[in-house]
């Protein structure tokens, strides 16, 4: 479970994030939907220890997440933005490489790693470098290096930004399995598209702050329209509007 | 397995798979430096060799107006070459090097001669081109001694003692050993060493640092429940292993390649025997963590692959800086000296190559102060790293 209560950050005269207070639960999946620059990656990023945040708190399964907080960072799996594999390692080497840093090894490491290409399907690519890869192939890396502990928390950004039809379909295959697994999964988007598809809650945020939150349905009834792309679009131009005046 | 430890063996992985590292660590340094420094001392020394063996080369004009002169230049070894048809036409052939040298001697040289006046003579020569100017400075001795001797000649035929003209005599003695003259030509080597142990390093420090930060992969690496002093540790190891293999493989292919230089044709003992390269390899070992905290903080600074490249052409610099002060202001070591990082390998190895015993504190000194700086570079890297715009 992830908890986000009253989170600010800001750099330099630029507040990233002005108040951001969220819960994702286990088993299902949390979307962070907002335009760019709305503060998802920030936020990400001091869930899994990148930034301290200037105030409020982040905690992951209870503990406390920031920079010197290593215990709230073996409960999390991450994918940052764009997988960020190392070229000239294979796949196998690539999740095996975060493995041996979250203390595996041996036996126990090498079956784990054959579960996640064979959960991921990732065949016989799983033994080439990961150099000429495609995006869809690399997000799949990227997410079984994030397993490779089994955490129960999952964070993904954006992790669709750039993958095929094909390879969105079956990211969101991989996704529903681990939320049947109990898995707490919260991944950022700009796309609605992407969330509706995927969520069972969603947060919108925009300019800093959180806009509004709940389940697709309720969403759509808080702004009283027949799609959640319409209720997005009228939350935001809500919120928009009160931060101007 | 300890976190910092996995992040060696994959740095090291990484890097034995990426040819540009190999390349610049394990082949250009070794292979290069010392093939250039082998080449460019065989041509010095040749150089050395063809002024005393070779003839002096010169074209003579107006031979008839002195013929003892003449004669007595080609006893000292002048070889008369033909000379251009007239004095007009002198300036551009000597300017095309044929010859490199005119000695004009005037219809008028014999009459101030026999009147003991100052008898002139002219020569051509284009100083614009080295071995012309070398010949030049050979002619200009040896006409400088004929008229010495022929001045001795005609105050002791007056009767004056010709000490009298000779107010202060001037007596060069050598002291220097054949070691010691090869230790001069040696100097550059312990630079070129220096540089050699900076090089293996460097695309593996950029590639651990600026390079996963480019790659997007620096992220996830922080996102995992490792501390930054074990991820800049094992960056720090990886490069500092490139950086120790380039310096042993540059050592060893200096030792070979130092062999096929004719150092003894001058009377120079070269020795780079087993002792005195386990010397140099002992002297320049604390400088390998010295270059690699170096190397791990300035690709540490950069935000891109590109950046740290130039900023590395920078850092490369910075180790000749003492040797340079060192040699133009003529420093002897002293203790204070032996601490300084670069300029003490230096030393030691000049002492080494001049098969001197080197005093334990000196050693340690030397180690001490590159050690001691190594450690206040890393605690930089680590304050880096702890910065939250780490990921740019």
């Amino acid at each position: 479970m992830i908890n986000v209560t009253g989170l600010a950050k800001r750099f330099g005269t630029v507040e990233a994030v002005r108040d951001v207070s969220f819960t994702a639960p286990d088993g299902r999946i949390t979307g962070l939907l907002g335009p760019n620059g709305a503060g998802k990656s920030t936020t990400l990023r001091i869930l899994y220890g990148a930034l301290t945040p200037d105030r409020g708190e982040a905690r992951v399964d209870g503990l406390l997440a920031g920079p010197q907080h290593t215990e709230a960072r073996r409960q999390l799996g991450v994918l940052p933005h764009g997988a960020g594999l190392y070229p000239h390692l294979t796949a196998r080497e690539n999740i095996r490489y975060f493995g041996e840093l979250h203390g595996m090894s041996g036996a126990t490491l090498e079956k784990r790693i054959d579960e996640l290409v064979a959960m991921l399907e990732l065949g016989e690519a799983a033994n080439r470098k990961t150099q000429g890869f495609s995006q869809g192939q690399k997000v799949k890396v990227g997410i079984a290096r994030a397993l490779v502990h089994s955490p129960r928390n999952l964070i993904l950004d954006e992790p669709t930004n750039g993958l095929d039809v094909m390879a969105i379909r079956s990211l969101r295959e991989v996704l529903r399995g681990l939320r049947a697994a109990g898995h707490c999964i919260l991944f950022s988007s700009h796309v609605m598209q992407e969330v509706a598809a995927l969520c069972d809650d969603v947060v919108i945020i925009a300019g800093g702050c959180v806009v509004a939150s709940g389940t697709p349905e309720q969403l759509r009834e808080q702004a009283g329209t027949a799609t959640l792309e319409d209720a997005f679009v009228l939350l935001l131009g809500r919120a928009t509007a009160e931060v101007q005046s | 397995m300890k976190p910092w430890w996995v992040v060696v063996r994959k740095e090291v992985l990484e890097s034995l798979r990426d040819r540009r590292t190999l390349l610049s660590a394990l082949v250009m340094a070794p292979l290069f430096g010392p093939l250039m420094f082998s080449f460019s001392m065989q041509t010095m020394l040749k150089r050395g060799l063809d002024d005393q063996d070779k003839p002096l080369q010169a074209a003579v004009m107006g031979k008839e107006h002195a013929p003892n002169l003449v004669q007595w230049l080609e006893s000292q070894g002048l070889e008369d070459v033909p000379a251009p048809q007239d004095e007009r036409s002198i300036p551009a052939a000597v300017r095309d090097g044929k010859p490199r040298l005119v000695l004009v001697i005037g219809p008028d040289y014999g009459e101030y001669f026999r009147a003991a006046k100052s008898a002139g003579v002219k020569v051509y020569v284009d100083s614009s081109d080295q071995d012309s100017q070398r010949d030049f400075r050979r002619l200009k001795r040896l006409l400088e001694s004929y008229s010495s001797q022929t001045s001795a000649l005609r105050l002791a035929a007056r009767g004056v003692a010709p000490s009298i003209a000779q107010p202060v005599v001037l007596d060069e003695i050598d002291v220097s050993t054949p070691a010691s003259r090869a230790q001069s030509l040696l100097a550059i080597l312990s630079y070129f060493l220096l540089f050699a142990t900076l090089i293996g390093g460097m695309y593996v420090a950029i590639d651990a640092t600026a390079g996963e930060r480019e790659r997007g992969s620096l992220e996830p690496l922080i996102s995992l429940p490792v501390s930054r002093e074990a991820l800049v540790a094992g960056k720090f190891v990886a490069t500092m292993v490139f950086s120790g293999v380039s310096l042993a493989l540059t050592l060893a292919s200096f030792a070979i390649s130092l062999r096929f230089v004719p150092l003894e044709s001058i009377g120079m003992s070269a020795s780079l025997g087993p002792k005195v390269l386990a010397g140099v390899f002992l002297s320049l070992l604390p400088f390998v963590p010295l270059a690699a905290a170096l190397l791990t903080l300035v690709a540490s600074f950069a935000r891109s692959f590109r950046e740290a490249q130039s900023w590395m052409t920078g850092a490369l610099l910075v180790p000749t800086l003492p040797i340079m002060v060192a040699a133009m202001t003529g420093m002897k070591p002293t203790a204070l000296l032996m601490a300084v990082p670069s300029l003490s390998q230096h030393f030691l190895i000049a002492r080494l190559l001049r098969d001197e015993a080197i005093p334990l504190t000196d050693g340690l000194l030397s180690a001490g102060g590159s050690l001691l700086l190594a450690g206040v570079l890393l605690v930089f890297v680590v304050r880096l790293w702890r910065r939250e715009k780490l990921l740019g």
